[in-house]
């Protein structure tokens, strides 16, 4: 399709991929109007630091900000607040905002995120009982995380267990309830799994595994969470973790493919041309799997943004990335490469006791498929290159730690 | 307040005003020069907001940490005067500082 520079962009959202997929349609030359059309009253900003730095009180609002406000003023970019976005029509090239008013556009972007998945238990109204996705939710959680207080994490998943080491580096009790027998169960390896534990445990959270909650108990607020097996742990706010939903309705309604996420290609556009999708919201092609995918992750959707922004404006594709993924808790960096899929044999390098190590999965022919690095940078950028690369490597020199990262990848 | 010359490549100069406290990545970013990236936002856990410091600098912003080295051997196109611009705290020392970015970034 040709680059038609001068056209109407609307981006439904204003969150990390939208914000950025504003920034690098400028940057690639594009000049129609781009118009950003976010639901909360912010202009885009950082949703990571939310469980981990910002709870601690060491980011403030400024801080979280992509950008300036004069950037969007600077390069032509309304980003309008605070507004929803009720529906899209296909035939009129619309869409229409709560209120009525109808907005043109030539290229449509959907860009509306993801929400926390609820806990369809009684209970889960009660006050205190928060989610993690927004500043909002932040705020929130942020103002109840008083020394000494006792928060029950329900899902023992990235967003649960940061937020429980922030927790605990403001003094508060912690217990982790996960439904699953091991924490991290959907996106780390056993290996991970019992380090995190141990590493928690050590700072003083506690954990209840292979346990759901069946009731939150309170009257106006909630103060304790009842479990399958009829313990009651007592608690001064809940905090629930079990994943998210992809924002999908917008596109569902109007008719483009949607299967868990809307689904697109590897440029980013949906079912309808005219129309791209990025970001948490989308279930896209992972070339390196072979296999569609849901990733709720930064890289993603900064990587989604740059694929329809180059799409848009005709610059050739980015190359097939290897996605990744990060997490801060405590002094542990942990980075992930690629994805375990595939991949039945494993290998670690360095020392799990000294919080130093990488597990890496590999296919039967020693293809690396993914790596999960605790505070080892290195075995994270080197292993992203062999996933790229594709070629086999020796195990035995992966997991030798005299041998170097460099000279494994040689 | 400290001021900072960034680079790009191809000789175009940005000069900025970034305040302490700040990372010579939010510096960039927050005053829109392009070539700095910073995928993760800051958590040292991406290498794409390389930057080489200018020589007379290199002194007044420090040595990289052990996960920053790692990272830069990594990272594309490195020198000795590499570092990871999310990893360099703006102070009132640094007024002046030049850094400039590497061709991989654009």
């Amino acid at each position: 399709m040709d680059a038609i520079l001068g056209g109407r962009v609307v981006i439904v959202g204003a969150g990390h991929a939208a914000g950025q997929c504003a920034a690098l349609l400028r940057q690639y030359g594009w000049t129609g109007p781009i118009t950003l059309l976010g639901d909360e009253p912010h202009l885009p900003y950082q949703r990571p630091p939310l469980s981990k730095a910002w709870l601690k009180g060491e980011a403030d609002a400024e801080s979280l900000l992509f950008r300036p406000a004069e950037f969007y003023a600077e390069n032509d970019i309304a980003v309008r607040t605070g507004v929803h976005v009720e529906a899209i029509d296909r035939e009129a090239w619309t869409v229409t905002l709560r209120g009525g008013e109808a907005l043109p556009w030539d290229r449509l972007i959907l860009a509306t995120g993801a929400r926390a998945r609820a806990l369809p238990i009684p209970g889960a109204g009660l006050n205190n009982v928060l989610a993690l996705r927004n500043a909002q939710d932040a705020e929130r959680l942020k103002a109840l995380l008083q020394p000494g207080k006792r928060v029950v994490v329900i899902g023992g998943g990235y967003v649960g267990l940061e937020a429980a080491a922030s927790a605990r580096a403001l003094g508060c009790h912690a217990v982790v309830v996960e439904r699953e027998p091991r924490l991290l169960a959907r996106v780390a390896c056993e290996t991970l799994s019992d380090f995190f534990q141990n590493y928690h445990e050590a700072q003083g959270v506690e954990f209840v595994l292979g346990a759901s909650a069946r009731e939150l108990r309170g009257q106006g607020a909630v103060h304790g969470v009842l479990l399958d097996d009829g313990t009651e742990i007592a608690c001064d706010a809940v905090l629930v973790g079990v994943g998210a939903v992809p924002n999908a309705e917008l596109a569902a309604a109007c008719g483009l493919d949607c299967e868990d996420g809307v689904v697109v290609d590897l440029a980013g556009r949906t079912s309808d041309p005219s129309i791209s999708a990025i970001g948490d919201c989308t279930r896209r092609p992972l070339p390196l799997y072979n296999r569609m995918a849901r990733l709720e992750s930064v890289p993603s959707a900064l990587e989604q943004a740059r694929q329809v922004a180059c799409d848009l404006t005709g610059k050739p594709p980015p190359p097939p990335e290897v996605p990744w993924f990060w997490s801060d808790q405590y002094d542990l960096k942990l980075q992930i490469a690629g994805l375990p899929l595939d991949a039945p044999l494993r290998l670690v390098r360095g020392d799990v006791g000294k919080a130093n190590f990488a597990v890496f999965h590999l296919t039967d022919e020693n293809v690396v498929q993914a790596v999960e690095a605790v505070n080892m940078p290195d075995a994270f950028m080197g292993g992203r290159m062999l996933i790229a690369s594709r070629k086999p490597v020796a195990p035995a020199r992966l997991g030798d730690m005299s041998v170097s990262m460099k000279a494994v990848l040689a | 307040m400290a001021k900072i010359t960034y680079i790009e490549h191809d000789g175009t100069e940005h000069t900025v005003e970034v305040k302490t406290g700040l990372s010579v990545m939010e510096g960039a970013v927050k005053n829109r020069v392009p070539g700095i990236d910073a995928d993760c936002g800051g958590a040292c856990a991406c290498a794409t907001c390389h930057v080489y410091v200018d020589e007379a600098w290199r002194e007044k912003t420090g040595s990289p940490s052990a996960m920053e080295e790692s990272m830069l051997d990594f990272a594309d196109n490195v020198e000795p005067n590499s570092r990871l611009s999310c990893q360099i705290k703006v102070t009132d020392a640094l007024d002046g500082l030049i850094v400039r970015t590497p061709q991989s970034q654009h």
